[in-house]
């Protein structure tokens, strides 16, 4: 009985000392994880999930306020990441962000706008250039297809269109999984 | 027989059945002009050509339409002399058949050259910068199906010393035999063009690496070297075996030094370079010509009369086809490039670019699809046969669960799609499109990420910026404040009316500061 | 032209293997051994094969269909073949009947088809119903035949027919008097009986190098294995390393007490060892895959076989190494991966 005792008590210092050594020697310095957050999210920062940008967004994932299906531009893939990420279940994507987008830029019709400046200070990456009174066109390279210059502009001359495949974009599809179709032998 | 023994051995390769002596037969025909051209702006590997021309504008054969819009990309010259009657989006050869960007040439039929620059005769007392811009200028790229700017493949300054230009002219692939056919009739521009290109390198010697099954093509090139007393370039010649054509494959064959997995061959102090890149070269130094055609062979059971064409780029694939006799009745498709790495076209009617090595018409029964894929029974066949020496079925595994981190793990990006694994899997799976898959899925996450970087960028520069126009105008508040208040006990009025004015001077002072902030892009 | 034609990718060319023609091949060099021990132990043997093959064909068919995957497409890879085929092999010839159906259907439905199929499986299918059986039944599945060269002949067809369907000796004879355990089991017995080496030779079931007969079956099993490393349906490396270590290891064992520990050729020909070395050890889906991976996989199966057939508590040895070693061998894999092409010292021009 004593030896018993003392054995599982020794074991248990000897794993304890372990798991303590190791901890220490193996320790991981990872970024702040409102920084990995970050670093998973699209940076549309659209804020359709309700902050001002993915950076607050990542900030109250990081601090427990927030869920982590509230980004449509990213998607159930990005939503996915995070679960991993954090360990959390993951959760079904809102019903706004469930339905996923095409990814498209902001274009200006030029021949429409009136160079209000709306659109620019709507801009949450400065994609748009022009001035007072002349006509604005959208960096499309810059645009993160956010749609926030869509409600300022009086005049309804900013468009969404879809970014296009090329041959230089386009990806191989995932090859056929077998068993899944029925073959007739 | 070789001048230079093989160096060291490939791992894996396979044996294939080589169905060269369908096109090799005959003597390379030059191919008239078609109605139309289509040329498009991104025949190679690197940023596309900006058009120079516009539409309606004449141009002359050889003059540059379109010009290289970076370091890594390539001009284009007009084919013939004509007109330009339209730039836009036209189907192009590329796997996934979607259009791009060309300019189409009407020819006048006069095929008139425009005023080309001087050769060099003198070249190996010119400076060899002044040559890699003649070669820039030209719009040679590599010839042999990759289509790399060969200006900035010759340009190894910063890198280490070259010692050895390497020539391919192995041409593994069945079925293609443009290079063949050009070693038999042209060898004497491939020799001027590595002795220039090894000028160009600063390199010591040259080895000419050739599958043992075109014995009379390295005939041609030693004859060919032989009457120019060339004693540094030595003509080897390889045991055929797919993809002994490979570049580091050829490589180790030729030297037995092995390009590191990450590295350029400039790592072991090598440059390799395709044949017909290198009469490419020799017409561009020594003639002023731009680059402006290739030997393409037409084969397969589907054309009526195989054989090797010299044939200007833009040209429809139709052209050329009804060159070679036609469609046979047992045309069924068309695939640019070899059995094994090129890919169906599906537009037939697609143009020759600079990349257009083959156009294989092979009947339904000469190419038949693969049987139904079977699960993978783990056989290592496919490692065994990798020239690469990768695991092709972890690979798969992990291409297959998407996990691409593993599948780079197993080191995807050193895969050269050979196509070997695939040919030998005995359960059929496609496991080249499964590593294509991945990896135009990595780029693609990785342009995503770049991009999402850059907004993240600009965000925060925004965001900065506001906070400091915030500040600043909070500044000037106070400092306007502070002179109202110093100025009311100056002038001894009575504090009400002090009150309003300083609150319409606030209100004044407000709408200055909101047309600052809404003209503050403008500022920028 | 179709859809499928544009959007595959290359090659456009397939060789000419395939998952059927590899099977086939195997069923082929099984062929000279199963002959053999037909020779040496009668018709038990061809009813063993037929039992186990068409009950693993139909379970496999009946799972296949239930999972509704297609059943014709999936049976001609013959892998269901090859495995009840080895099951048979590896079974006493006067087995009865329903524990060879048992153990059949048992490695294709639990051991094969609920991890997924081929390809899928991590243990050995034939040898996870081998040990199912050796643990259930250890009566009947250590009651083997001598060779008709010692009790001067194996049973008629009839007589076997008669044996295996009603699990009754014929009339007037006990099992004790038919059977006679296989030479595994004898040195086994008669080893913990602290019998010398010597003594025991002198049993009729001994033969030149092996047991009795078992070497010849040995033989003519080597012989089918050299067919599929010829014809590169397997890799050297597995049987090499099995056959290499456990001769290693018994020759060691029996250099320091040869009274003891029986000559390392009868570990090889008595038994399962050239048999599990060439056609069960070699199984890629359950087996290590890498080049180096297959050494360290083959030898460590040959280390189990000795240590269990000398210390442990079954006769043979041979099905609880592979079972063993298929565990392993996804990590053997992971960490024997080869050196990759140009991963060699970065700078060696």
């Amino acid at each position: 009985m004593i030896t018993a005792i003392f054995t599982i008590a020794g074991l248990a210092t000897l794993f304890g000392l372990l798991l303590g050594y190791s901890a220490i020697r193996f320790r991981v310095e990872g970024d702040p994880i409102a920084d990995q957050i970050d670093a998973l999210l699209p940076q549309t920062q659209c804020g359709q999930c309700g902050f001002a940008g993915c950076r607050p967004y990542a900030e109250a994932i990081a601090g427990g306020g927030a869920e982590i299906n509230r980004c449509p531009p990213g998607g159930e893939s990005t939503m996915i990441a995070l679960a991993e990420l954090l360990g959390r279940d993951p959760v079904p994507l809102e019903d706004e962000a469930a339905a996923e987008k095409p990814k498209s830029v902001a274009f200006i019709v030029e021949e429409e706008c009136i160079g209000c400046t709306l659109c620019i200070q709507a801009c949450p990456v400065d994609a748009i250039v022009g001035a007072a009174k002349q006509m604005h066109t959208v960096i499309a390279d810059e645009c993160t297809g956010c749609e926030l210059c869509l409600p300022p502009c009086p005049v309804e001359c900013i468009h969404m269109h879809p970014i296009e495949v090329t041959p230089q974009t386009w990806r191989w599809p995932h090859p056929p999984t077998p068993g899944r179709e029925v073959v007739n032998g | 027989m070789a001048d230079t023994g093989v160096a060291a051995r490939i791992h894996g390769g396979l044996h294939l059945d080589e169905h060269k002596q369908e096109s090799n037969a005959t003597a390379i025909r030059t191919l008239g002009l078609p109605t139309r051209l289509v040329l498009p702006m991104h025949q190679h590997i690197g940023e596309p050509a900006e058009p120079l021309v516009r539409v309606g504008e004449t141009v002359l054969k050889g003059q540059m339409i379109a010009r290289a819009s970076d370091y890594v990309s390539a001009p284009v010259h007009a084919p013939t002399s004509g007109r330009v009657t339209a730039i836009g989006e036209y189907p192009v050869p590329h796997p996934s058949g979607l259009h791009d960007l060309c300019i189409v040439l009407e020819p006048d039929g006069e095929d008139r050259w425009d005023t080309l620059p001087p050769g060099f005769p003198d070249w190996r007392s010119t400076d060899p910068a002044e040559m890699r811009e003649r070669i820039r200028w030209a719009g040679i790229v590599g010839l042999g199906g990759a289509a790399f700017p060969t200006a900035v493949k010759v340009n190894t300054s910063g890198q280490r010393r070259i010692e050895t230009l390497i020539i391919n002219a192995a041409e593994c692939e069945p079925y293609i035999t443009c290079d063949d056919r050009l070693m038999r009739e042209q060898a004497a521009d491939i020799v001027d063009g590595i002795a220039i290109l090894r000028h160009v390198l600063g390199a010591e010697r040259c080895l000419i690496g050739i599958e043992d099954n075109k014995p009379e093509a390295a005939e041609a090139l030693r004859a060919a070297l032989g009457a120019t007393v060339d004693a540094a370039t030595d003509v080897v010649e390889v045991p055929t075996l797919y993809p002994s054509g490979g570049e580091r494959q050829l490589i180790m064959l030729l030297t037995g030094r092995e390009v590191p997995s990450h590295g350029l061959p400039a790592a072991v102090g090598v440059v390799c370079q395709n044949v017909a890149t290198a009469a490419a070269v020799a017409d561009a130094v020594l003639r002023g010509r731009p680059l402006i055609d290739r030997i393409v062979t037409v084969t397969g059971r589907g054309v009526v009369q195989p054989g090797n064409f010299r044939v200007r780029f833009g040209t429809p694939a139709p052209f050329v086809i009804d060159a070679a006799g036609g469609r046979s009745t047992d045309y069924h498709r068309l695939i640019l490039g070899g059995p094994m790495m090129g890919f169906s076209l599906h537009d037939h009617q697609v143009p020759v670019t600079k990349a257009s090595n083959c156009l294989l018409a092979p009947a339904a029964d000469e190419l038949p699809p693969s049987p139904t894929e079977r699960p993978c029974i783990r056989c290592g066949e496919c490692a065994r046969v990798c020239p690469a020496q990768l695991l092709p079925q972890q690979l798969y595994w992990q291409a297959r669960a998407q996990d691409f981190d593993k599948v780079q793990d197993y080191h995807l990006f050193d895969c050269i799609e050979c196509g070997c694994c695939a040919y030998v899997c005995p359960a059929h799976i496609p496991l080249v499109h499964y590593y294509r898959f991945a990896k135009t899925a990595i780029w693609a996450h990785e342009r995503d990420r770049d991009k999402s970087d850059l907004a993240r960028r600009r965000h925060e520069a925004r965001q900065a910026r506001l906070e400091r126009l915030e500040a600043e105008r909070k500044a000037r508040l106070r400092q306007k404040k502070e002179a109202l208040e110093q100025q009311p006990s100056a002038a001894g009025k009575d504090p009400k009316r002090a009150a309003i004015e300083a609150a319409m001077q606030r209100v004044a002072a407000k709408k200055a500061a909101q047309l600052d902030a809404g003209q503050a892009p403008n500022d920028e | 032209m179709n859809a499928l034609d544009v959007n595959s990718s290359s090659p456009h060319l397939s060789g000419p293997h395939s998952v059927t023609r590899v099977m086939g091949l195997v069923l082929v060099a099984l062929l000279p051994g199963t002959l053999a021990m037909q020779w040496y132990f009668g018709w038990g043997v061809i009813i063993n094969i037929t039992l186990a093959v068409s009950s693993a064909v139909l379970a496999e068919a009946a799972v296949l269909a239930l999972r509704g995957r297609p059943v014709s497409h999936t049976l001609i890879d013959l892998s269901a073949v090859v495995t009840g085929w080895l099951l048979a092999l590896a079974l006493p010839p006067l087995l009865p009947w329903w524990q060879t159906v048992l153990g059949s259907t048992f490695a294709i439905v639990v051991a094969k088809q609920l991890y997924g199929g081929i390809g899928f499986n991590p243990f050995n299918p034939a040898m996870a119903g081998y040990v199912l059986l050796l643990v259930s039944f250890p009566v009947t599945m250590t009651r083997w035949l001598p060779p008709d060269v010692i009790s001067g002949a194996a049973p008629t067809l009839t007589e076997s027919l008669h044996m295996i369907f009603s699990g009754m000796p014929p009339d007037g004879q006990t099992w004790d008097a038919i059977s006679r355990a296989t030479p595994l089991d004898l040195m086994r017995t008669e080893l913990a009986q602290n019998r010398m080496i010597s003594e025991i030779r002198a049993s009729p079931l001994w033969g030149d190098y092996g047991g009795r007969g078992w070497e010849w079956v040995g033989n003519w099993f080597l012989l089918g294995g050299l067919f599929i490393i010829w014809r590169r349906v397997i890799s050297w490396r597995i049987p090499v390393a099995m056959l290499g270590s456990l001769l290693l290891v018994a020759g060691l064992f029996w250099a320091i007490d040869p009274e003891t520990h029986p000559f390392p050729a009868f570990h090889l020909f008595s038994g399962g060892a050239i048999l599990g070395a060439f056609f069960i050890a070699t199984d890629p889906v359950s087996a290590a895959t890498t080049p180096r991976g297959q050494l360290v996989y083959g030898a460590l199966v040959g280390v189990f076989v000795f240590v269990i057939r000398s210390w442990g508590g079954y006769p043979d040895a041979v099905a609880f190494s592979v079972l063993l070693m298929n565990m392993a061998a996804p990590t053997i894999d992971y960490y024997t991966q080869p050196r990759i092409f140009g991963q060699r010292g970065r700078d060696d021009a």
